[in-house]
């Protein structure tokens, strides 16, 4: 492909979210019949780029030539109808219309009063379909299919709409490894009909084995495009985090005393089962797997958000139950769970309340609220984790996601727990926040604290944790002692072996 | 998405060897007075000024506060229990079904005292009665986890049916004289009814403010996930407010009873536009989280001068139905321009 | 069969076996509820609120509520029969177009708002209900339209016509058979289903959300207005202080008897066409049975309260999926 025309030419493309540079002076050609890789850590700049590509964000800065002539994309609709389709990491349907239905839905060119023709619709359908050789029935609502199928009805609406670019953002990430073969199958023909493919994904294994070209992206900067070939491994990560990873080891070897939690055959019907674990005192203990593997669904049911149907729980060795986080909270479980913006954070309200909203004893011993010593806890969990803001009085919302997310630490570390579960605690943060985390981390557990670590970035959870726990379609598939982990074993138990992964993400 | 006008500087930590780190720091905050400017309660004051200065200039009537007082206790029921509807939509619920709940309290009440009961019972009756609506109507949104706006219109309508099957078309009169005409009892120029509405916004004002609790509804109305992950007890304080509503109906049924001296199945008939009205009028933001008493109180004023307004202006009772209508939508149109605002 | 019959099929049954269950209970305990007079009545009784009905479904097919239909129907009953009185010269139908088109007018006005600010249509509309109920005191200078302002034709309407169903019946059903085909073939139709399904999904895939939502509030009041002068020719009267009020929640439980989520995406002309019919024995057979009439509004409400709780169960799996615990 080295004569050929780019079809996708991007110039300078910069992109600023209220002040923040998070996509700086991108240059890259993306050429027809490539499958081009893009990647870097959460927060590099990939997702934003291919956004900008697809209409949903518009760049601050730069240009877009499609096949030659400069294009603008201001919408979604608008990138359909220059034949570039978006395949979101979580396939958005109408899960109340037919399969059929969805995949035409809202199409280029559909008159508003035009009739639908029913038959013709299916038949189109079926035919995609069969293209893609996935046995789903057209006519069944979207309601009840599998992540998996979503997709693929997801990738057909591509074919539907003869797309000359498509991006697929993580689309592996909900797939078993037959799933992930027969989309890489589609993958390759789309290619050799002369179609472009972005293909975002965080498993390098993945990247080698369908991609043709890699695009690296870091803290906003486009560091290097090259033939997959010509980079190792090492390469590509040395690249992506621009220092190795050695660097985040901070922690000396830890004492580690007592069983602080121990869990026994925990069972929710659906997402986990038979989950039994112990974690001591002074212990990190790392959980890894899949997104959707019930990692966050085992988290929720010790915090008591949902609790488990069957198994038991047990804390310094006594048998307890739990309904509710407000019990959980009582004995001494703090979770900072995963998704900060919906489950962490309320946006509109001040630093110092989101700080001592778990703490109501301590501030109000009367049931009034005293204002000074609400104010001087949260000044000193303000100074402890260096939070940066310019007031305790300020709606958290003003803060960036790193400081949001110290002062949903802060706030735990205030109700202090004595097993403190970490649901992905540095994700979408800046590096440099984040490296701070793992010290706070480190501390905490040198304090004699027992942390469940849940994490889907590999390094972080190698550097940090004792014992590595992975989770695979909602088993406990390995219990890995630190010197024997290594981003393979993670993956090899990660990585399901049997039939379909749950449709239920793992989502708060 | 992360807010806008945020500082871009070089990260202090120096570990990282990675030529450009980014730390990206906090907003500056707004000015004192811009977020005293944009609270809504302002907004509510200002127009409560304004609608006095123009309603004495219309009428020597307005000049006279005896009359206001006197003129609001048409409407300090349904404000009354807009205080304690305020603070259910501040938690992020809302309940259409207090007009009903007056209706159906004070038709037990009426009927208790039909069959015989002393007053005191009947009252009993009907307090009870507003604790099971109230009750019922939680169950239905904490237990069985459906949208309190479309429940309530379902109670609504059950609540005033089964005032209609108790009453059926019949007014009931007849309580004895210490019971009735609540409105003409006075302490110095205040009426008794406005006396209540008065000691229940600084009390509920004082709940929402001080106490743990209030602290714990505004959060639950910012984000009831973040609120039940950081231990807060939801389902009961939900619960505790659709009783609070009910009982505080009941109240306020009785209050009518006693005003009027009978009791019908239509009785707070379009109460709950009213109460919705004040509220909204408040500055409460319809999809919870902000708001507050104070508001609520000042918002109460403004409609009791507005409705005497217009009714001293000799407009009809039916048409002013428009101008309460419009005032709903406008009313909610400015609270949520106000909010997007400050909303960064 | 096609895909969007077979995902109703199921709710339809459930409320056609109501529909039959019923019938038979009532006609065991009161045989001459079982005759082609009930059948007539019935008939007679359902146009009023089947009109209505077809409005409201969409509206909550899209995820909205649109309570001002009381007061919208009232406010078209009152416009045309003022057309009706005043210029009895005119020909009938301008009465219709009169009262179609300020339906449809305050409909689009409910839409706007509820699109343009980005409000809850269920307070939207709250407001809306006491507007145009005061609006329409100030048209009609709170004067009622007389039985005998009433066209000759227009009450003939309620009664005959050339093949002895009454006009408003054939109306009503073919108002019913139009929003069918409007709602299963038309691409606008699918449009609305797709926006009570995902509403953030919609504009994501080509989807204008705020046009089609317009129209759809705009086609509920036409339908209001509509069902204001079926209100006219069926009672040969129109009261501004009376015509319409409480409307809205008799409306709302014919179609969330007929199986239309308040969620959104998903509702049926022919499960609504059910519910109303249900709706309406129910109405027939209350004094049959010797229940009093006071009892229609608390069975009202009771029957909205049990498909919302039958709507969530179907949603959640079970009842077990409905009683458990977090999940928020």
């Amino acid at each position: 492909m080295t004569v050929s025309a780019p079809l996708v030419s991007a110039r300078g493309i910069s992109k600023s979210f209220g002040g923040v540079e998070v996509l700086r002076n991108v240059d890259l050609d993306l050429m027809p019949g490539e499958v081009h890789a893009l990647l870097g850590e959460n927060g590099a700049g990939k997702s934003t780029f291919a956004k900008i590509l697809a209409g949903v964000h518009r760049p601050t800065r730069g240009t877009i030539s499609l096949a030659g002539k400069p294009v603008e994309i201001p919408s979604p609709i608008a990138a359909q109808r220059l034949g570039i389709t978006l395949i979101h990491q979580e396939p958005i349907s109408f899960p109340d219309l037919s399969v059929a239905e969805n995949l035409v839905i809202g199409q280029v060119g559909a008159k508003p009063l035009g009739r639908v023709r029913w038959a013709e619709l299916a038949k189109e359908a079926r035919r995609l379909m069969g293209l893609l050789n996935v046995p789903i029935d057209v006519t069944v609502p979207m309601r009840g299919l599998s992540i998996a199928d979503q997709q693929m009805v997801e990738i057909a609406r591509a074919l539907a709409s003869d797309s000359r670019l498509i991006i697929m953002d993580e689309p592996t990430a909900a797939l078993t490894p037959k799933e992930v073969e027969t989309l890489f199958k589609i993958v390759r023909r789309l290619r050799d009909e002369g179609r472009t493919i972005i293909f975002i994904s965080h498993r390098l294994e993945e990247v080698r084995a369908i991609c043709d070209r890699v695009t690296i992206f870091r803290d906003g900067d486009k560091i290097e495009t090259a033939t997959t070939a010509s980079l190792t491994d090492a390469d590509i990560i040395r690249r992506m985090i621009g220092r190795p990873v050695a660097d985040y080891l901070h922690r000396g070897v830890s004492h580690v005393g007592e069983i602080a939690l121990s869990v026994r055959n925990l069972t929710l019907p659906g997402r986990f089962e038979n989950i039994s674990f112990d974690i001591r005192k002074g212990e990190i203990v790392g959980l890894g797997g899949l997104v959707g593997a019930g990692r966050t669904d085992v988290a929720r049911a010790i915090f008591g958000v949902a609790p488990a149907v069957s198994g038991t729980i047990e804390i310094d060795g006594k048998k307890v139950t739990i309904h509710e986080p407000t019990d959980a909270i009582g004995l001494g479980i703090a979770l900072v769970s995963e998704d900060r913006a919906i489950a962490g954070i309320f946006r509109s309200l001040s630093v110092e309340t989101n700080i001592t909203a778990a703490v109501p004893k301590r501030i109000a011993p009367r049931g009034i609220i005293r204002r000074a010593v609400e104010k001087a806890l949260a000044k000193q969990a303000v100074d402890k984790l260096s939070i940066r803001l310019a007031t305790v009085r300020q709606p958290i919302g003003e803060l960036s996601g790193g400081n949001q997310q110290k002062a949903i630490l802060a706030r735990w570390l205030l109700a202090e727990p004595e097993i403190l579960i970490l649901d992905e605690p540095t994700r979408g943060i800046d590096i440099g926040v984040k490296a701070e985390f793992y010290d706070m981390i480190g501390e905490l557990a040198a304090g004699g604290r027992a942390i469940l670590l849940i994490s889907s970035e590999l390094p972080e959870l190698l550097a940090l944790s004792d014992r590595i726990l992975v989770m695979s379609e909602g088993r406990l598939t390995a219990d890995i002692a630190r010197a024997e982990a290594s981003q393979e074993a993670i993956m090899h138990a990660a990585v399901p072996r049997s039939g379909r992964t749950a449709g239920e993400g793992a989502a708060a | 998405m992360n807010s806008p006008d945020m500082n871009t500087i070089k990260s202090p930590v120096s570990a990282a060897p990675t030529p450009r780190v980014i730390v990206r720091e906090a907003a500056a905050p707004r000015p004192r007075w811009q977020v005293w400017l944009i609270r809504p309660e302002v907004v509510t004051l200002v127009l409560l000024v304004v609608a006095s200065i123009v309603a004495t200039r219309l009428s020597p009537f307005f000049a006279d506060l005896g009359f206001i007082l006197e003129s609001s206790t048409y409407y300090i029921e349904f404000a009354i229990v807009a205080l304690v509807l305020t603070i259910v939509i501040i938690s992020g619920e809302i309940d259409l079904s207090p007009a009903a709940q007056m209706a159906l309290s004070a038709c037990l009440f009426g009927t208790a005292f039909k069959a015989g009961a002393p007053i005191p019972v009947a009252m009993g009756v009907s307090l009870l009665s507003g604790l099971v609506m109230g009750a019922f109507n939680g169950v239905l949104v904490t237990v069985l986890r459906l949208p309190s706006i479309i429940v309530t219109i379902g109670t609504l309508i059950l609540y005033r049916g089964l005032a209609q099957v108790l009453a059926g078309d019949k007014s009931i009169s007849g309580f004895p004289g210490w019971f009735v005409g609540i409105d003409y009892r006075m302490v110095g120029i205040v009426p008794v009814p406005v006396l209540v509405f008065i000691a229940a916004s600084i009390l509920l004002g004082l709940f929402l403010g001080i106490t743990i609790y209030g602290r714990q509804i505004y959060q639950i109305g910012t984000s009831e996930i973040a609120a039940i992950h950081a231990g807060i007890r939801v389902r009961r304080i939900k619960m505790g407010l659709f009783i609070a509503s009910g009982l505080t109906s009941s109240i306020a049924g009785l209050m009518v009873a006693s005003r009027l001296g009978s009791v019908r199945y239509d009785l707070a008939t379009g109460g709950e536009l009213t109460m919705v009205l004040i509220v909204m009028l408040g500055g409460t933001y319809i999809f919870g989280g902000r708001g507050s008493i104070l508001g609520t109180f000042l918002a109460a004023w403004l409609l009791v001068i507005i409705a005497t307004g217009m009714t001293v202006a000799n407009i009809a009772i039916n048409a002013q139905l428009t101008v309460m209508g419009l005032l709903l939508i406008v009313s909610i149109i400015a609270t949520n321009a106000i909010y997007a605002r400050s909303q960064r | 069969m096609s895909a969007i019959s077979r995902l109703f099929r199921a709710r339809e049954a459930g409320i056609l076996v109501m529909l039959v269950l019923f019938v038979a209970v009532v006609s065991l305990i009161q045989p001459r509820f079982f005759s082609t007079e009930t059948l007539r009545i019935v008939l007679l009784a359902v146009p009023l609120i089947l009109v209505a009905a077809m409005g409201q479904m969409m509206v909550l097919v899209a995820r909205h509520v649109d309570l001002s239909i009381g007061s919208i129907l009232g406010f078209s009953a009152i416009a045309a029969g003022m057309i009706f009185r005043d210029h009895p010269e005119w020909p009938l139908y301008i009465g219709f177009a009169v009262g179609v088109l300020s339906g449809a007018a305050l409909g689009f006005v409910n839409g706007l708002v509820v699109t343009l600010f980005k409000l809850p249509s269920i307070i939207v509309t709250l407001g809306t209900l006491s507007l145009y109920r005061g609006l329409l005191f100030i048209l009609s200078g709170s004067k009622q339209i007389d039985p005998n302002d009433i066209p000759e034709p227009l009450i003939r309407m309620a009664q005959t016509s050339p093949i002895d169903i009454p006009w408003i019946v054939i109306i009503a059903f073919g108002v019913a058979f139009a929003t069918w085909l409007f709602l299963t073939h038309s691409q606008i139709g699918r449009q609305i289903y797709a926006i009570g399904s995902n509403p953030t999904a919609a504009p994501l895939r080509g989807i204008r959300v705020m046009p089609v939502t317009i129209l759809v509030f705009t086609l509920s009041g036409a339908l209001a207005g509509l069902a204001g002068l079926i209100y006219a020719a069926r009672f040969g009267y129109v009261n501004p202080g009376i015509t319409g009020v409480g409307f809205e929640f008799t409306v709302i439980a014919a179609v969330v008897i007929g199986g239309v989520s308040i969620n959104g995406g998903v509702g049926s002309v022919l499960g609504t066409v059910l519910g109303v019919l249900l709706l309406g024995s129910v109405q027939v057979a209350l004094p049959i049975l010797g229940v009093s009439g006071f009892w229609q509004n608390a069975i009202y409400g009771g029957i909205i309260l049990i498909a919302l709780v039958i709507d969530r169960t179907v949603r959640q799996g079970g009842l077990r999926g409905l009683l458990a615990r977090g999940g928020a």
